[in-house]
């Protein structure tokens, strides 16, 4: 294998294609990135079993030949290269050279033979615009499990149905849900996959900058279990969490008694100002009522603090405790300038939606749930 | 126990305790259950009575007492209600700043029980007569603030006397032991009555020919100390003559709440083990509620044949109050401890204790999960006999407690809202159906209807106002 690649193309390629290389996978080749260089160009591939990830780049070809080397060392090496220079990757012996400018670099090459075929993916089932996929998993994803109590809960649980998608996310402090259209490539799509929750950010973030991205669920038919995403030149498969994602529609209220509107900004501000005073793990206190929300925290011996923040009221007044980062976490998610809030009681779920202007329209195709917290006395 | 305790020379210290106060709180909640039977706790089949009416009691059922055996002893119609933590915090919050308002040195034992300082503000009227007045005017302020609670007093020179006092007259008793008069109210109760005293070493006692007090006072040091140890001997003695110099203190907190269980022979079934833990975490669930806490950390202890003992714990991310999460995390923390040599001593704790919750979402699916793993499981039941009999779902929960959520988790007693007929609670549930009781603590009793569990015109409520 020889060929000429620019720096920054191939710095950009190696560092996608490694992103999710575990620093210590059960098996060493797994470190690896293969390079295959054909007449087309250069493939870089990784796979650890759970993520697979290929990216196809512009190279000048002059031997075809594929190699496997350290990935994460490969892509360290790229992206110190000097900038703007063309470099060099040729196999030599059981090495490869890497040269660029003057900076010349040996690597060894690993056992090809050992490595694993990556996955193909499945059969396209249909495509979202990147934009609108990488906000949408953005929002819902923040509500996913970090613990391992219940490994369901660390997924995103995706469902199709036709032109809708809804992505829904919840770790039982908080539940996000995100619904909006896309094109499937059959008009009766029906699928519901759960997708590890920080892969699938991952994957949205690095593809989001496209225009529009594809997404692949697998049946029975071809790549069970997996999904696969593709964007431009870059097609990644993700093994999927397997058990039944838990029930959770019924956690809607059917019903709203108070009604608040916040300038989201606003209430953001105000509780990270008064949240310096609750130590880990303790809530802040909202008080609705007419034209006000009081926010406070601390209490008996401890720091304390307070501020009042403009807000409309519909229905009677409401003191309700949240964690504050729960709070902060969905008033960075909706992504709009007004903040709607809904309750039935304060023992009760709220509803936060978002909202563009004071008066209008709330936008209920992202909810965040959010479950109060109780106190003794 | 301190020696060469003091006594106060005035009757000072009240400790008020209120009178079956779960079950009076869903009696005067639940107008239709008053004057019957009603035992508060673990419904389940493995569930204990935290409370016990006063109707219930006539019949046996007392707290502690596994449900099954209360079930047992108790007629067709006796209401058997999950705890309505929230409820009796609300009520019990009332009571403790009516304490408040007569001295500020009140030490809260647990939700329904403190003792109070009366010479704190300096004011009051502390002999036997104005100390009656005092405490009678409060016992009837209690009584109307609390839309008819009624709690028993004790007023002595002691903590040990005044919790004695508060016992001899319930319900809706006061007691008032004149100074001096300690020993005379003392002597021929049961030594049972003094703190430390239990079932082991009152039949220990017993051997010895001593049933009383009086008998106790009897007893020479060094016979109490060959009895019963250095320590324990020697405060025993002291306590047998009221000497109790422990002073009321504002600030009481415990740090853990646990239960243990010593096996007769050797558990190595993991099913009974389960059941074990089961019963244990319900025990330490129950006085969560009780001492009005929440708490952070869940651990287990577990000692192996050879007496090696060793304890594992897991701290969660945020406080919870829910048995469900406690069993939850009890479970896995025994899962993954070898019991094939056999047990003979298994326990539940929990720590890191505060004064909120961050409430969760709970799945029905998930919970059938946790129920999963449960031998024998019986089935949901109802709050009436009559309930009872009608096949019920399974996958309910059976060990109380707040929940959130899905629906079909109606728990018997729980409050609840219907868009129509108003604020009621779950009289029964099972085969998808919850049927409820429409009425309130100023109501009187109020009509049943039967919905389907999903019901969306019906909503989980919050305890209602008396």
């Amino acid at each position: 294998m020889k060929l000429q690649v620019d720096r920054d193309v191939l710095a950009e390629a190696v560092t996608w294609a490694v992103r999710g290389l575990s620093p210590r996978p059960p098996v060493p080749v797994l470190a690896g990135v293969l390079l295959d260089a054909t007449p087309e160009g250069l493939t870089l591939s990784a796979f650890d079993y759970e993520v697979s990830a290929k990216v196809s780049i512009d190279a000048q070809v002059d031997e075809p030949g594929t190699v496997l080397v350290h990935g994460r060392l490969l892509a360290d090496i790229s992206r110190s290269l000097p900038s703007g220079k063309p470099v060099e990757l040729a196999a030599d012996g059981t090495k490869v050279q890497v040269v660029c400018g003057s900076s010349r670099f040996s690597l060894q090459q690993m056992p090809t033979t050992d490595y694993p075929t990556l996955p193909t993916s499945p059969e396209p089932t249909g495509t979202v615009s990147g934009e609108a996929f990488t906000k949408a998993v953005s929002q819902v994803a923040i509500a996913a499990d970090r613990g391992d109590t219940l490994p369901i809960l660390t997924g995103v649980r995706v469902e199709i149905d036709g032109d809708k998608l809804s992505l829904l996310a919840t770790d039982r402090y908080r539940l996000a849900l995100r619904e909006l259209t896309w094109n499937p490539a059959a008009a009766d799509a029906a699928h519901v996959a759960l997708i590890p929750a920080r892969t699938l950010s991952e994957t949205a973030k690095a593809l989001g900058a496209a225009g529009s991205v594809e997404v692949a669920l697998g049946n029975a038919a071809g790549g069970e279990g997996l999904v696969g995403f593709e964007a431009g030149q870059r097609r990644t498969t993700t093994r999927l969490l397997d058990g039944d994602y838990p029930k959770v529609t019924s956690i809607f209220p059917s019903s709203v008694d108070t009604i608040s509107v916040i300038k989201t900004s606003d209430l953001t501000e105000a509780v990270k100002r008064v949240a310096l005073v609750a130590e880990r793990n303790t809530p802040v206190r909202l008080r609705f009522s007419e034209g006000q929300v009081a926010i406070e925290a601390g209490q008996g011996d401890d720091a304390q603090a307070s501020e009042a923040v403009e807000a409309t009221l519909s229905g009677p007044e409401l003191e309700i405790a949240f964690n504050p980062q729960f709070l902060l976490d969905g008033l960075g998610a909706i992504g709009t300038d007004y903040a709607r809030l809904a309750f039935t009681q304060p023992s009760r779920p709220a509803v936060l939606s978002g909202q563009a202007t004071a008066d209008g329209e709330s936008d209920e195709s992202y909810r965040y749930v959010l479950m109060p917290v109780r106190f003794a006395s | 126990m301190r020696e060469n305790g003091r006594v106060r020379t005035q009757s000072s210290i009240m400790h008020l305790d209120l009178d079956a106060f779960f079950a009076a709180v869903e009696q005067r909640d639940k107008p239709s259950l008053r004057g019957k039977p009603v035992c508060v706790g673990g419904v389940g089949h493995r569930g204990v009575v935290a409370t016990a009416s006063y109707e219930a009691r006539v019949f046996g059922a007392h707290s502690a007492m596994p449900t099954a055996e209360a079930r047992r002893r108790c007629p067709a119609g006796t209401a058997f209600l999950y705890p309505r933590g929230a409820a009796y915090r609300k009520s019990s919050r009332v009571v403790m700043d009516l304490l408040r308002e007569v001295s500020p040195v009140v030490e809260q034992v647990s939700v329904d029980e403190a003792y109070v300082d009366l010479s704190a503000p300096g004011t009051h009227d502390l002999s036997t007569d104005g100390v009656r007045a005092l405490v009678g005017d409060l016992l009837a302020r209690i009584h109307d603030e609390t839309g008819g609670l009624t709690a028993s007093a004790g007023v002595a020179s002691s903590k040990m006397l005044a919790k004695i006092g508060s016992d001899l007259e319930k319900p809706n008793g006061l007691v008032v032991v004149a100074p001096g008069r300690e020993l005379e109210v003392l002597a021929p109760l049961s030594v049972r009555v003094i703190g430390g005293v239990g079932p082991a070493t009152g039949n220990r006692l017993r051997t010895f020919g001593v049933e009383t007090v009086a008998d106790l006072q009897r007893m020479q040091v060094p016979d109490l100390v060959s009895i019963l140890g250095e320590s324990h001997g020697k405060g025993l003695h002291e306590l047998a003559f009221a000497r109790d110099d422990r002073e009321v203190v504002v600030e009481r907190e415990a740090k853990s709440i646990s239960a243990e269980e010593t096996f007769e022979t050797d558990i190595a079934d993991r099913h009974r083990l389960e059941r074990e833990l089961h019963g244990l975490t319900e025990r330490v669930a129950g006085r969560l509620t009780k001492s009005a806490t929440f708490a952070r950390t869940v651990s287990i202890k577990v000692r192996h044949h050879d007496f090696s003992t060793l304890t594992r714990a897991e701290t969660l991310t945020h406080p919870t109050g829910d048995p469900v999460v406690v069993l939850g995390v009890a479970r896995r923390l025994l899962a993954a401890v070898d019991v094939s040599d056999g047990l003979r001593l298994l326990g539940v704790g929990v720590s890191g204790l505060t004064d909120h919750a961050q409430e969760q979402i709970t799945f029905d699916d998930v919970v059938e999960q946790i129920e999963a793993g449960q031998p024998d499981e019986a089935p949901a039941e109802g709050v009436t006999e009559e309930v009872l009999a009608a096949p019920t779902e399974s996958g309910d929960l059976d060990t109380g407690g707040p929940q959130w959520g899905a629906r079909s988790e109606w728990s018997p007693g729980q409050d609840l809202r219907h868009d129509v007929h108003g604020d009621g609670w779950v009289w029964g549930r099972g085969l998808g159906r919850v049927t409820a009781r429409f009425e309130g603590p100023t109501t009187a009793p109020g009509p049943v209807h039967t919905f389907r569990a999903d019901d969306p015109a019906l909503q989980p409520a919050d305890p209602p106002q008396w």
